[in-house]
Formats: structure tokens, sequence, C-alpha cells
């Protein structure tokens, strides 16, 4: 076997509590593309992070080309031979794309050699591996494809052996992405060493040669890509952990509750991040969302919840809902009888530094409940939390304790006892179990069903596909900002789901009874393999240079 | 899990910061070859040994109450209002306005519409930074710096320009209605049999101002304004999940903050030189800031710093009179409250947290 | 207005424009690497203070100029302590070092002169003395161009042309240096200088530095050039409007060149009139007083050409999460 470009042993790393990295082993052979697949907050960037010297590892050892190697900082990892791009450009974006490229590498206090030689290499580089960018462009001023070129170009005019791309094609377009992987390609060729961090299954299918999986900070799995498949991959990623049994009787759906017709948000950047979405929820039914994270079910949520501008139509209980403008906050939606659990209880459902019990009427502050002539009514307000805290089973039932002095579950129970107890007709729940312990998890399905039970209709977004499937009584896919499909929970299958949520229809998936598929997902059908994805990839890059 | 207890970081980390603060000032008066011992025997007497030293001590603090409390209202709002000196300023336009041209039969009457009038024009000049920062994102601390000057400015025009009496020479209003005279506390302690010094300038504001820190611990975590100024303060992503309007806070904020400042001028205008002179304000604004970060923005703390800066005035008066050490002294001590509760929290903060989890451990 | 006239206002606009231009240009090192700095006023009023102190008592200039760099220095340290390393709050820092230096610099005036506050009057020697320039006095009978030469280009100290110079240097520091690029990176993006294997803290170091030195002979120029001796706070808010007129170029050296003499004129205008009058309305000069900062609103509230800081400016440089 031959000396790896990277070895990496026993990596581990905590911020605070948070254990991102467990003792991470990989083997990286030299002149491969390897690919690090994983869910959002799996520890990835983390681990790449530390092999860049951006962070430092709490415990581990890091062989480059056999060689034993400390990486303290960027200087290090760089004359080590390692570029990195990171998914958020580390660019001056007032600075030209030269300028850039030169910064922190310069030969000599004047900038004009250094500039100069810099000119002169990066047209060598554009003409070996096609990066071509205009050396005087202002960054801001160039597509975001261009910018990735810039980072590119910037580890390789700094002599790097090593490059990590860090999540490359999530703000690409797929012509873009076809683009960069014919370049990493060309690079694999020259004898570069590529790792690939992503969370996209196709990716990994269509330019690795090999790859890792993680798993909430653990390296799962380490495989030939020739050797796996997309469904095989997702399931790794998703994990088979124990089926957590909830114990639920049939839904009885009744009459719709919440009906979207053709919704679609743009974010600040100009990128579609929901694509003409249509579901209909009805009351005592639970929809669960699928999907690998970052396709759009946050941003459903965000929109359903007030917190993100949208356009289409939603309607909850045959009246619409405003989806911009000054009636699109959270207050006219829990007016409107809407609860709604955030993904993120820390940065949003909580205000950590508040006690349990101001926590437990944020955002139903103004409910006149509270009030008490012109004040608010902090006796009643505190006796009630305490007597939720028991209901909710919170521990330590303590209402004037901090928020942030609850572990996760407790957290959580906090939230979730907050917009349960408003009785929504409509209550929306994201990632209700990340980060809690089982016992917490277990209470939590079972006051989610116990809603459901009181004819109330819920929409569960969750990237863990267990609890999907054990929590909901229909289950919808989506991929790339648009449902893939739908249908019943029972009928549901992980290998089946698992190739809805890379946007493929294969046999797993058709076998799926009582299911709607969209067009999308099955103009590709049979086992997906990897040339068939590509040529799916193929038509849609044409699809997406016809619209340029 | 927390990294200290919550005594420790509201009561613990301003002790430290004090202490080295008041080391410091130590060394400087050694350094200038006073004695630092007698200098604080000397200044406790002058302030807290008579009713006169009181009565300038609380005539101070009254001051340092309002512009304390404008800062810490914004701070909860995790904005910096360094405007206060300004908003006093146009607050002591807006009493004298109000007493010089309005017909007020007495001091009751005068005082109730005094207040209204210095709280409205404070107000006014924090509306428009906090509009420019809620709607343009113009930083509020540049623009309140910039109108600090622009009511330096207008202050001096409206005094020499408009309200200067014919034939006056300094620029100063005409002194104000007898009726308007706010009574000191020598005149309202007197009924109760209880001796207070006749010359000094402590006044019915003073009440007003305690009357305030109560208003300002009601609104801050009794309303729902006040729960909303937080939580906005606090997190911002979390506020927009809970449908809080991060423009109508952050102007509402700088309204109340602006009002509490602009009120600071019924103590130096009506309360004791009972006209509008150029140096009604001299600083107190920009004390309120050391005030606010000594106070922890809670309003028993901005209650308890600005006594103990009124102490530091008065005494520092005292030392300016008795010894070689000039008034400044107490800008220093001023300064380096303010670095050390503010700017060098982190460094009298994370040793303490080091100490705290250590010992912790130790127990665990 | 006649000539003589016009020309004594703008060689008046020279002399006031110097120490804004100085504190400006510091500012603009500080703040383009990403470090806020409302201590401008307490670094100059410092080094004023310190400036007269030191040439007084040993009858140099040089010496005084010297005292007053590594006074202002020490400032920006404390700055840098607070702000870079100990990750405080920048504008809290900057607010507690002009206090700081408004009372150190009369307590100590006091203890050492025990002139309430204020330096000795400083002798020849001890302060920067006009300079002609060659031909000066044979140039000027010559019509128009002569007087303005004469006048207004000669005939000034030595800081004056030191400042005027500092503009193409800064300019050439900062878009010609690798330290320029680094410095103007910082301040923009410092994760990317330093995933670039550049020390963040270093350069802001570096940056709060130069200011420091600029702010120094900023305020020993107020003090030796400017005025001979030193009062109680001469500086009478020029280090805000240094802020201002920052902000006003645009964080850019040539516009701020031009910004500081716009802001020193206003200041030698109001300096020699009372009011202005312009046709039917007649401003005040207390309105003179005000315009810098009223323009500076104006264009920090992006009605007139947005004014953007450095994106990075104001917030500590945390690499971990």
């Amino acid at each position: 076997m031959t000396v790896p470009a990277i070895e990496l042993i026993g990596i581990s790393k905590s911020f605070g509590p948070v254990q991102a990295n467990k003792d991470i082993a990989i083997r990286v052979e030299r002149g491969t593309i390897h690919g690090i697949i994983g869910e959002n907050g799996a520890g990835k960037s983390t681990l790449m992070s530390i092999l860049y010297g951006f962070y430092k590892a709490d415990a581990g050892e890091v062989f480059i080309s056999g060689q034993k190697t400390e990486i303290p900082d960027s200087q290090a990892a760089i004359a080590a031979g390692i570029g990195m791009v990171f998914q958020h450009f580390k660019l001056v974006e007032n600075f030209t794309v030269l300028e850039n490229v030169v910064l922190g590498a310069e030969d000599g206090r004047l900038l004009r050699p250094s500039l100069a030689k810099a000119r002169r290499e990066l047209k060598a580089l554009a003409d070996d591996y096609g990066l071509n960018v205009d050396p005087d462009a202002v960054i801001e001023t160039i597509g975001v494809g261009q910018q990735q070129r810039v980072e590119i170009l910037k580890a390789l005019y700094r002599q790097a052996d090593i490059l990590i791309l860090d999540e490359p094609t999530g703000v690409l377009t797929p012509a873009e992405a076809d683009q960069l992987f014919r370049i990493l390609g060309r690079l694999r060729d020259e004898g570069k060493t590529i790792i690939l961090i992503t969370h996209k299954l196709r990716e990994i299918m269509e330019i690795t040669d090999s790859v890792s999986v993680m798993r909430r900070g653990q390296m799962i799995a380490t495989v030939k890509t020739a050797d796996t498949t997309p469904t095989e991959l997702a399931e790794l990623m998703v994990g088979r952990k124990v089926l957590l049994r909830v114990d639920k009787t049939p839904a009885r759906p009744g009459d719709p509750v919440l009906e979207i017709e053709g919704l679609s948000v743009t974010d600040s950047a100009g990128v579609a991040r929901l694509n003409d979405v249509s579901l209909t929820l009805r009351k005592g039914e639970i929809l669960g969302l699928a999907g690998v994270a970052g396709n759009g079910q946050s941003e459903l949520l965000e929109v359903l919840g007030g917190m993100r501008e949208g356009r289409g139509t939603v309607r909850l209980n045959g009246k619409p809902l405003a989806l911009s403008g000054p009636d699109a906050d959270g207050q006219a939606r829990r007016a409107a009888g809407i609860g709604h659990v955030p993904e993120d209880r820390q940065r949003e459902g909580l205000v950590m530094p508040y006690s349990a019990w101001e926590n437990s009427i944020f955002g139903y502050h103004r409910d006149s409940r509270w009030q008490n002539g012109p004040l608010m009514d902090n006796a009643s307000i505190t006796a009630n939390a305490r007597e939720q805290m028991e209901r909710f089973d919170v521990r330590p039932p303590d209402p004037t304790l901090a928020a942030r002095n609850f572990s996760g579950g407790n957290q959580q129970k906090i939230v979730v006892a907050r917009e349960i107890d408003q009785g929504p007709d409509l209550l929306l729940i994201g990632q209700p179990t990340r980060g809690v312990d089982i016992g917490a998890i277990e209470f939590i399905h079972q006051q989610i069903i116990a809603l459901r039970d009181q004819g109330k209709a819920i929409l569960l977004v969750s990237v863990e596909l267990d609890e999907i499937l054990s929590l909901s009584d229909r289950v919808a896919v989506m991929f790339d900002g648009k449902i893939m499909g739908e249908g019943p929970a029972d009928s549901a299958t992980q290998s089946g789901l698992g190739g809805l949520m890379a946007g493929l229809a294969g046999d797993d998936t058709q076998a799926m009874a009582n299911w709607t598929l969209s067009a999308d997902a099955t103009r590709q059908v049979g086992t997906p393999s990897v040339e068939k994805i590509e040529a799916q990839l193929a038509e849609k890059h044409a699809d997406a240079s016809k619209e340029v | 899990m927390e990294r200290m207890p919550s005594w420790a970081d509201a009561l613990l980390v301003p002790l430290i910061s004090l202490l080295l603060a008041a080391f410091i000032s130590a060394l400087v008066i050694v350094a200038i070859g006073e004695d630092p011992l007698a200098a604080v025997v000397l200044m406790v007497k002058g302030s807290l040994g008579s009713t006169y030293g009181w009565g300038y001590t609380l005539y101070y603090a009254t001051n340092f109450m309002f512009t304390g409390l404008a800062v810490a209202v914004a701070f909860h709002a995790r904005m910096f209002n360094i405007g206060g000196e300004g908003q006093a300023i146009v607050g002591g336009l807006g009493v004298a306005l109000v007493c010089l041209y309005l017909p007020l039969p007495h001091w009751t009457v005068a005082l109730l519409v005094a207040t209204l009038g210095a709280a409205a024009f404070g107000a006014a000049w924090a509306l428009i930074p906090a509009w420019l920062q809620a709607k343009r994102g113009s930083h509020i601390v540049i623009t309140t710096i910039m109108f600090n000057f622009i009511a330096a400015s207008l202050l001096n025009y409206m005094l020499v320009n408009v309200l200067r009496p014919p034939r006056a020479q300094d620029p100063a209003t005409a002194r104000f209605p007898e009726a308007t005279n706010l009574p000191t506390l020598h005149e309202l302690l007197a009924p109760l049999g209880i001796e207070f010094s006749k010359a000094a300038p402590a006044n019915v504001t003073l009440i007003l101002a305690l009357l305030a820190c109560l208003l300002v611990w009601l609104l801050i975590w009794r309303t729902r304004l006040g729960y909303e100024i937080r939580a906005f303060g606090h997190s911002s992503t979390a506020a927009r999940y809970a449908g809080i309007n991060p423009v109508r806070i952050t102007v509402l904020t700088m309204l109340v903050s602006g009002g509490l400042a602009g009120m600071m001028a019924l103590n130096t205008t009506m309360g004791e030189a009972e006209r509008l002179m150029l140096n009604s304000v001299e600083g107190a604004g920009f004390i309120g800031i050391a005030v606010a970060l000594m106070g922890r923005s809670h309003p028993l703390g901005v209650l308890m710093a600005a006594i103990l800066f009124g102490f530091l005035y008065q005494g520092g008066a005292e030392l300016a009179l008795w010894t070689s050490i000039p008034r400044e002294l107490i800008v220093v001590i001023q300064a380096l409250v303010i670095l050390f509760t503010g700017a060098l929290d982190n460094m009298v903060r994370m040793p303490l947290e080091r100490l705290f989890l250590a010992t912790r451990r130790k127990k665990g | 207005m006649d000539f003589t006239t016009a020309l004594q206002i703008l060689d008046s606009t020279v002399r006031l424009s110097t120490p804004l231009l100085l504190a400006c240009l510091a500012g603009l090192f500080s703040e383009r690497s990403g470090i806020f700095d409302i201590g401008l006023e307490g670094k100059m009023l410092m080094a004023a203070f310190i400036s007269a102190a030191f040439a007084f008592t040993t009858g140099s200039v040089w010496l005084g100029m010297l005292a007053a760099i590594v006074a202002s220095m020490a400032l920006s340290a404390l700055h840098g302590l607070a702000s870079i390393t100990f990750r405080g709050n920048q504008l809290i820092s900057g607010v507690a070092i002009n206090f700081l230096a408004a009372g150190l610099t009369v307590l100590i005036a006091q203890n050492w002169f025990g002139l309430g506050g204020r330096t000795p009057s400083l002798e020849t020697g001890a302060r920067f003395e006009s300079l002609t320039l060659p031909l000066a006095d044979s140039l000027a009978g010559v019509p128009v161009l002569g007087p303005i030469y004469a006048e207004l280009i000669s005939g000034h100290t030595l800081p004056v042309y030191f400042a005027f110079a500092c503009v193409p240097a800064t300019w050439w520091v900062l878009y010609r240096t690798r330290f320029g690029l680094r410095l103007r990176a910082v301040g923009e993006n410092p994760a990317a200088v330093d995933t670039a294997g550049v020390s963040v803290i270093g350069m802001r170091y570096a940056a709060v530095a130069i200011c420091g030195l600029l702010c120094g002979i900023a305020g020993a120029y107020l003090a030796t050039a400017l005025q001979a001796g030193f009062i109680k706070d001469m500086t009478a808010g020029r280090g805000y409007i240094a802020l201002a007129a920052l902000i006003f170029a645009k964080w850019r050296p040539w516009y701020a060149l031009v910004s500081c003499l716009l802001f020193g004129f206003l200041q030698a205008v109001a300096l020699r009139y009372q009011n202005i009058e312009l046709g039917p309305i007649t401003l005040p000069g207390q309105f003179m007083d005000a315009l810098p900062y009223i323009l500076t609103v104006v264009i920090l509230a992006g009605f007139v050409g947005r004014a953007i800081p450095p994106r990075a400016g104001g917030e500590p440089y945390v690499k971990e999460r």
C-alpha cells in the first residue's frame, strides 16, 4: 500500500459541551478524490478546519505523506501543502481577484512585483486547469462560481498538493457544479489529492474515488465509491438507530387545516430555497417532512412561522395568511393559531438568559392573560410555568432558572410545552429531538401524538428518518426546494425514502404503495446507478444552460 | 452550565473592577504627592459629613441617576446611547421654554409640565439617531456623538441669539418666574422637623429621580415592552421568531432613553440655577455611561452607582478646595471605572470564571 | 471679501486642518484594520499636554514631540489591550480613554506647573517655528501667485508640511505595499487574513500603534505649533471632528484631505466671523460649528453617497465559535 496523502488518527474536538469530533480516524490516498459525507452538524467541517489549522484539535495526530505534522495555524497548513476552500468563502469582497490571491503570499514588501508575478501564474493556472477568472475583477462583482475559483486559485498559488473543498456546490448552479467537477478531475489527474465535503449523495457518486461517512461527530464508514450505492450512503448518513416505538392509533384525518399552494421562497442572495411547494395538512394528522438537511424544509417552517417572507398561497382553516408585509410576522401567525417549535431552540425558540418562566410565554407575551393593568402578571406567569413544567416533566421544575442552565432535552421540553399549551390548530415542529436524550425523546413524541389525537394538525421536520417514520401519519420528501413525493408512512421504507432524498425514484421507491411521486423524481426510474445519475445531471445541465 | 454563579456576575465582577479603579486612582494620588487615605477621609467628610455635603452629593446623584438610567435602558436593547449629553442639553431647552413661556401657577404644576417638556425634547433629540439606526443602519454611537455637538451648538445659538434677555451679558436665559422654583430638600424636610442645609442644591427633583428608577425597573422587568426590549437585546434572532418588531423596539427604547436624559435638565436648570445656562449639563451625560456600566444596567445598581459618583463629585470638589488635588481626579476615576467595568470586563471576568470552574471541579 | 482676507482665511484653514488631518489619518489606519477608535480626542489631548510639558522642561520641541508620541502610543496600547486582546467593546474603551486623558492632563499639569491645568507658554526652541520656503520673500511681490506662495504655501510649521505629506504616504502604504494590503483586508474580513496565514492580532496592533503615532504628532502640533503651550481641554472636540471627517472621507486618504480641509475651512470661517451673510439668509456662527457634524449625519444616513465602514469594524475577531 502506498503512503497516504493524509492520515488522521484519534482526532477529537469539543466546543464547550458539544463534541463535534469524536476519535476520528481517516486515510486519504494520494491522487484521489475522497468524499466526506454526512448531514449538517455531523462534524465534517470541524474536522477539515482542524486539518487546516483553523481550529485546534483537543486530541489526535495528523500525518501528511507519512510525516507526523503539527498544524497549529493556517500558516503551517499552507506550508504542509494543504489548501482549503471554505463553505463560506474567505475572500475580501472589495479586493480584486489578484489581491485576494496574493494576500498572505506576497513576495516582499512592495505590492507591484507580487501582483505582477501572481498575474503571470494565474494565467498559467488558468491554462492548465481551465480556471479562468478575470484577475482585475472585484470579488463582490463576480458570481459565486467565479469566487470559488478564486479560492481554488489561492490554494494552488500557494503550491497546495492537497485541496479540501467544504460543501463546494451549495451555492452553485448545476452547470457551475459540473464545471467545478471537471476542474477537480483535471487536478486529480495532475496528481493532486482532493477532499470533498458534502451532504449531497449525487456529488459523491459522480466525482469521488472513495467516500467516508460521518454521523454525529463520528466516522461511521469508509468505502470505495464504486462499491456502494446512494441508498446505502443515505442510510449510513442518517443512521439506523434502534427504531423508537411510538404507540399510536391510526390517524383519523378530518378537514384540511393547512393548504399550501405554489409556495416559493428566494433568499437574500437570490437563490431559490422553496420552489412551487404544495401540500395539504388535515386535522388529526402528522405530516413528516423528510429530506437531507438544507433542501428547503427549514425555509418552509420559517415561512409558515412568520420568520421569512414567501410567495404563493397559504390558507389556514380556509383563511389566507399574509406571506409578506407587516402581517407576516410571528405575532400574526400565533394569533391565527399556529404554534412553532423552531429548529434552533437556542437561537430562536428561547432567550437563553431569560428564566424558564419568562420563556414560557415567549411569543405569547402579548396575550391579555398575562397582563395585569399596565404590568405583566409575573406571579401568574410563574405559577403557570411551574405547573406547565411539572406536566411536561421539565427537570429541574424550577421556573426561575435561566434557560441556558437546562439540558438540551429540558430546554426543548420548555419550548414544546409552551407551544402545545396554547392549543394551536397547527403545530410546526422542527428537529423536535435534536440533541435530546432518549427519555425526553419518548416524552416529546407522546406529547405530539396526544396533540394529534385532540384533532390538531402537526407539520414535523426532522433529519432523523426514524423519527419521521415512527411519528408521522403521512410523509413528504423534500429535495432541492421541491416535494419529491408524498404518501402514507406505513408503506414508506428507509431505502425508498433514501432514493427520494437524493432526488431519485428507484425501484424501492416505486415499490412504496399509495405514494404520489413528483415528475422530477420519476423522470428517472430503476435502480439509481452512477451512469443514470450522470445522465440525469447532464439533462439538468442542458436545462440550466437553456435558461441561461 | 453556568460558568459563574449569578451573584458573582452581579456583584463580584463590578466590585473587583471598582477596586482596580480605586487602586489605580490611589496610585495617581500618591504620584502627585498626596496621601490617598487622607484624601478619602477628606472626601467622606466633605460629602457625607454634613447635610450640606449630603445636599451636594444627592444633587449630583440626581443628575447621574437620570443619565445613568438613560444609558442603561438603551443597553438593555443592546444599543450604546452615547448621546445623553446632547439629549440633556436639548431637554434643558424644553425646561426653559416651558418655564419662561407658559403661565405656571405653582411649582407642582411647573414640575409636571417641565418634566413633560424635558422628556419630550430629550426624546425628540434621540429620535433621529434611533430612526436612522433602525431604518438606515447608521451606527447609533456615531450619530449620537454628532448629535451631542449639534445640541451644544443649538444651545449656544438659542442662548446667545434668542433666549438671552436684552442687555444681558452672559449667554443664559432670564431667571425663571418665582412660581416655577423648585423646593430644596431644606424646604421639603423642614415641615417634618428635619434640619437640612439651606445652601445645598438638592431639591425635589431627587424624588423624581428615585421615582424614575422605580419606573424604569417596572418598565424593564414588569411590562411587555420591557420584556420585548430585553429579548431583542439578548437575541435578535429569537426576537424575530417571536414576532418582535426591531424598528419599533429600537425607536421606543431610544425615546425612553432620550426622555430620561432630558429629564436630567430639571435638576440643574429648574432645581438649581433657576435659569438655563450654557454649561448646565457639564458632562453628566457621559458620567451616565460609567454609572450604567457599574450599575450593570439595573436601576438599583444605577441608583447606587449614581450616589457613588455624587459622592466622588462632591468629595472631589472638597479635595480641590483643601488639597492640591484638582477636581479632574474625578474624571480620571470615572475613566477608570468605564475602562474596567466596560472595556476590560473580560480581563476581570475570565480569570474569575476559571477560578470558579476550578473550585467546582475540585468539589465535583 | 477682498483677496487678502480670503488668503488669511485659507491660511488659517491650512493651519486648522493640520491636526484634523493627522488625527483623521490616524483613525484611518485604526479603523481600516477593523478597530473603531473614538479615542482620537483623548490621545491628541494627552499628546498635546505631554509635548508642551516636555518641550517646556527640556527646552526642545523635538523631545516634546517624542514624549507626546510615546504617551499617545501608550493610550493606543491600552485601547489595543481592551479591544484586541480582551475583545472588549471598542467604543467603550475609546470613551474611557477620552476621559482618562481629559482628567490626567489637567491633574498632572496642575501638579507639575500649578497653573490651573495648563503649561507655561513655550519659548522659541520649545515650539515649532514657521518655515519660510525658498524664494518666498522674493516672490511675494508677484501679483496673485506671489502672495499665495508666500502666505498660503510658505510660512507654516514643519508638522503642517508633514501632515500634508502624510496623505500621499498613507495612500502609498495602503495601496502599494504588502502591509497596506493586509491592513485593508483585516478590516474587511479578518478570517480571510487568518486563513491566508497572517496574524490578525499582529496586524491590528500594528494599525493601532500607527494610530497612536499620528495622534501623538497631531497633539504635539496643537500645543507646540498652533499654540504655544497646553491649555485645559485644548483639543476642543477635534478628535470627534476628525472622526466625522473620516466618515465623510469614506475611509480614504485623499478624500480625508478634502474633508479635513473642508472642516478646517468651516472652523476658520467660524473663527473669523460671528455670522455669515448669504444674501437674504444669515447663518449664525454656531451653525458653522455644527456643520461638520450635520454633514456627517447626512452622510451616515446614506442619503448622499453612502459611507460604508470597513466591514469587520468594531467586532473583535473570534476564530472559534
